[in-house]
């Protein structure tokens, strides 16, 4: 027996070094050849359907897969034709015309033509289907009627194929970020017959996404999903703009555990990282020609306050609270300068918008305006707590800035963390007096940051109410003349709102990507957008470190 | 030996009653729900969703459909992953996480068994100090540190084997299967010892010897089968251990296995995938535990005789 364990034992090794001598060829390497890209993207992807899914990693693979009447340009984020040549907006801004371009075809040769996309909007909609993205199609007239089941006839809804391959919109005010919309995959148009065949427009459950069924319209076409392993696609034979397609295929790993991914990426498993560890920048920073990519990205890191909770009723409290912070601070030590600073909920630069900055660091004035709260020095100070989800980068945060607090303001915060459900119900319930929250632009415009605030605003969560500030944004800034104008009244809107401080900013959110050298046209932009069909392979740069 | 066999498979229904019941209530009694999301949704949406799921129903009312379905094997579907069922999703990763359980099984009882019968052949000497002390480092260290160091020598700086994935390159089975193996050959090699040095000093060892059996063959052929017995008996419930306890290495080592997809649909509130998992889990274990009585109850030939008399 034991003669038999040591044979087995010498078998293993030279296994292992047979192994070794074998010389593998990496992915990257082997990806350069062929024109594969391989992608860490995130999470599985929970499903194929674009009136279904709401995640990133979902998404990125339907950009793939689909196309929308327009696509962004990566350098600029301004929209290029997509399945619309082009399209004409109305004078007073209320019509716009999609003209279809007539090669736009199918993955299974099937023409795409107007009616495609009425019927698709429609099941987008329909409050049956649940699609969480609903929203994205609110801005057209009588939609949001539509799809909460106030009226039934989806003809009253302002959309219209006047001819094949003309698309007419109707909105209810103008909403210059609409075109912007048509990227987003809960507007994309669906394969009416492929879905038809497998279930009711509206179930979510059939499998028309399933390799073997789905007909999609993107760039490529979905070659194999292996559940929690790899989804991989190949370039479309059909796509209309095939030519210009340089990537003969890309495959999505489920990279969840951000310390695998990025050995992955060190052994040239993967060409890009969907993130990269806190602990890990440093290192890769001072690398020479480093695979670190790091860009201003449209999201922002703030806690709630409960207005309607003491002692966070009293605006002078809330404002001391935020004056009291450090934020460079915290980005150059916890963060490791991979974020920016925020003063403001809209990040800076957001298409152009400039936020406006009504506080900084000021301690000397935090001590006064807590001290006109009735709490001079922390006395009598009721004490305060913050609750976020658990989370080993929110919990560095949040004990840095419960120091600084403590530090400046002589006050105790104390600290609650609770599981990721467990704390999206206590917001929701509006119970918890500081809660920790982070935002995520759906489209780059100041409207989608400043809209959470409305009295009716469903991620409000703070019981901050202003009909003031609600008439701003719901009724002035749409019918602003020009973007100057509707910027102002955004910059006003917001700076009452930060007067008020119901939430304070801590930090705007960056991108962070490991990319191997070898990768090409994917540069960085505020919406962190991936255009696949711009990216090629240079088969000449191989280093990777 | 039938009797007990049907016995213990008729004990199982109500146990595994008991759990499905727990677990349905349990999971309901839990803070948030499958469609809570950082982003609010309008109430007709969640209306709509909650319909399709039959979450509209009242709890007593979803928990008899759930068993009506249950008896015809069918665990619906799955709340995370809209368009796959939870038979799907247990069909795509068990057998990935019972060949991890499989292979560091055979991990654990070659190094666990092997180091055991090693120290207990002399008893209080380096030939016993040195594998027990391995023995113990293995049974203090958790995977989630074992990983990533077998990883960063054996991946990263030799460059000999894959970092991560299942059945995509040769060799990448190897890393998962010691990482997931190390804690429980410690444990084998703790009770091989323990029931080694017990049989070596009954009398049928000292016949053995006297009769002249070079040492070897006297551990071989004579102490073996009744040192192994605790060893056997602690398979049952160590397979069904890694079974459920994969999911730190599936994680580690980007291994598509039911582990990780259990562990995810606690935190996603996927509460079809969750009692889904769990039912099947916790039949496995019944059964694991049945086999290794069994197999133990013959490797024992005073019990094997008992039953025999039943």
């Amino acid at each position: 027996m034991r003669f038999g364990v040591l044979k087995s034992l010498c078998l293993v090794l030279t296994c292992l070094a047979l192994l070794a001598c074998g010389g593998r060829e990496s992915n990257v390497v082997q990806g350069n050849r062929s024109g594969i890209l391989h992608f860490g993207n995130g999470a599985e992807p929970q499903g194929l359907d674009p009136h279904v899914v709401t995640g990133i990693p979902e998404s990125l693979i339907i950009n793939a897969l689909f196309e929308g009447l327009t696509v962004k340009n990566p350098h600029t984020l301004e929209s290029e034709p997509g399945v619309a040549q082009r399209w004409d907006i109305s004078d007073d801004g209320l019509t716009i015309t999609f003209h279809l371009n007539p090669k736009a075809t199918w993955s299974n040769g099937d023409p795409m033509n107007a009616e495609d996309y009425v019927w698709s909007w429609r099941r987008a909609l329909n409050p049956a289907m649940g699609n969480q993205y609903g929203y994205m199609l609110y801005p057209l007239k009588n939609a949001e009627e539509f799809a909460t089941g106030k009226i039934q006839d989806f003809s009253d809804v302002g959309v219209k194929a006047l001819d094949e391959h003309t698309l007419q919109v109707q909105l209810n005010t103008p909403t210059p970020y609409f075109i912007q919309l048509m990227d987003h995959h809960s507007t994309f148009a669906l394969h009416r017959p492929t879905i038809e065949k497998h279930g009711k427009a509206t179930d979510r459950f059939t499998p028309w996404t399933r390799a073997e069924n789905i007909v999609s319209n993107g760039a490529f076409r979905l070659k194999d999903w292996q559940l929690n392993r790899r989804l991989s696609v190949e370039k479309s034979d059909t796509y209309w703009d095939r030519d210009r397609v340089q990537l003969n295929g890309i495959v999505f790993y489920p990279t969840e555990n951000i310390a695998s991914e990025e050995r992955m990426f060190r052994v040239e498993q993967l060409h890009y990282t969907q993130t990269i560890p806190l602990e890990k920048i440093p290192v890769y920073r001072a690398m020479k020609d480093s695979p670190y990519a790091n860009a201003p990205y449209l999201g922002t890191y703030y806690y709630l306050l409960n207005i309607n909770k003491p002692p966070l009723d009293d605006v002078r409290v809330r404002q001391a609270l935020s004056m009291a912070l450090d934020r460079e601070r915290l980005n150059n030590t916890v963060l490791h300068k991979s974020n920016v600073p925020a003063y403001s909920i809209t990040p800076p630069g957001t298409l152009g918008y400039q936020p406006p900055k009504v506080f900084g660091h000021n301690i000397e004035a935090a001590r006064e305006l807590l001290a006109e709260a009735g709490y001079p020095d922390g006395k009598g100070w009721p004490g305060l707590e913050l609750t976020y989800n658990t989370s080993e980068s929110h919990l560095k945060i949040a004990v840095a800035l419960q120091q600084m607090w403590k530090d400046a303001l002589n006050i105790d915060i104390t600290l609650t963390n609770q599981e990721w459900k467990v704390y999206l119900d206590s917001v929701d319930q509006m119970d918890f007096q500081m809660a920790r929250r982070g935002w995520i632009g759906d489209y780059v415009d100041p409207n989608n940051f400043l809209d959470l605030f409305l009295c009716e605003g469903g991620n409000n969560s703070t019981g901050f109410c202003d009909p003031d500030y609600d008439d701003m944004i719901q009724h002035q800034a749409p019918q602003a003349k020009s973007r100057e104008e509707r910027y102002a009244i955004f910059h006003q809107a917001e700076t009452r709102l930060m007067e008020q401080m119901p939430i304070i900013p801590i930090y705007t959110y960056t991108s962070n990507h490991l990319i191997h050298p070898s990768v090409r046209g994917l540069p960085p932009n505020l919406m962190d957008y991936v255009n696949f069909r711009y990216i090629w392979l240079d088969k000449n740069q191989e280093a990777a470190e | 030996m039938w009797r007990f066999i049907v016995s213990r498979l008729l004990q199982a229904i109500p146990v595994l009653l008991v759990v499905i019941t727990v677990t349905f209530f349990l999971i309901r009694m839990a803070p948030g729900g499958p469609f809570d999301s950082e982003k609010a949704v309008i109430p007709e949406v969640k209306a709509a969703l909650e319909a399709q799921y039959r979450l509209n129903l009242t709890l007593f009312e979803q928990y008899t459909a759930y068993l009506g379905d249950l008896s015809h094997g069918d665990l619906g579907p799955s709340f995370k992953y809209p368009g796959r069922s939870v038979n799907e999703l247990i069909a795509a990763g068990f057998p990935v996480t019972a060949e991890l359980a499989l292979y560091a099984l055979l991990v654990a009882l070659v190094i666990g068994g092997v180091a055991g019968v090693v120290a207990s052949l002399k008893p209080n000497t380096a030939q016993d100090y040195i594998p027990m002390s391995v023995a113990m480092i293995g049974i203090c260290m958790p995977s989630l540190l074992l990983g990533p160091i077998l990883i960063l020598v054996f991946g990263v700086y030799l460059d000999w084997l894959p970092v991560s994935g299942w059945g995509d390159s040769p060799g990448d089975k190897i890393l998962p299967a010691i990482t997931l193996g190390a804690a429980y050959a410690a444990y084998i090699a703790r009770l091989s010892r323990a029931g080694m040095l017990e049989v070596m000093s009954q009398d049928y060892i000292r016949t053995a010897r006297a009769k002249g059996l070079p040492e070897w063959q006297v551990v071989s052929r004579h102490a073996l089968r009744g040192g192994m017995i605790p060893v056997v008996a602690f398979l049952g419930p160590a397979f069904a251990g890694l079974l459920s306890g994969s999911f730190v290495v599936e994680t580690i080592f980007q291994i598509p296995g039911l582990g990780r997809f259990y562990v995810q649909a606690a935190f996603n509130r996927d509460y079809t995938m969750i009692l889904g998992s769990t039912v099947f889990l916790a039949t496995l274990i019944v059964v694991f535990n049945l086999l290794s009585d069994i197999l133990a109850a013959w490797m024992n030939p005073r019990l094997r005789n008992q039953l025999r008399a039943q």
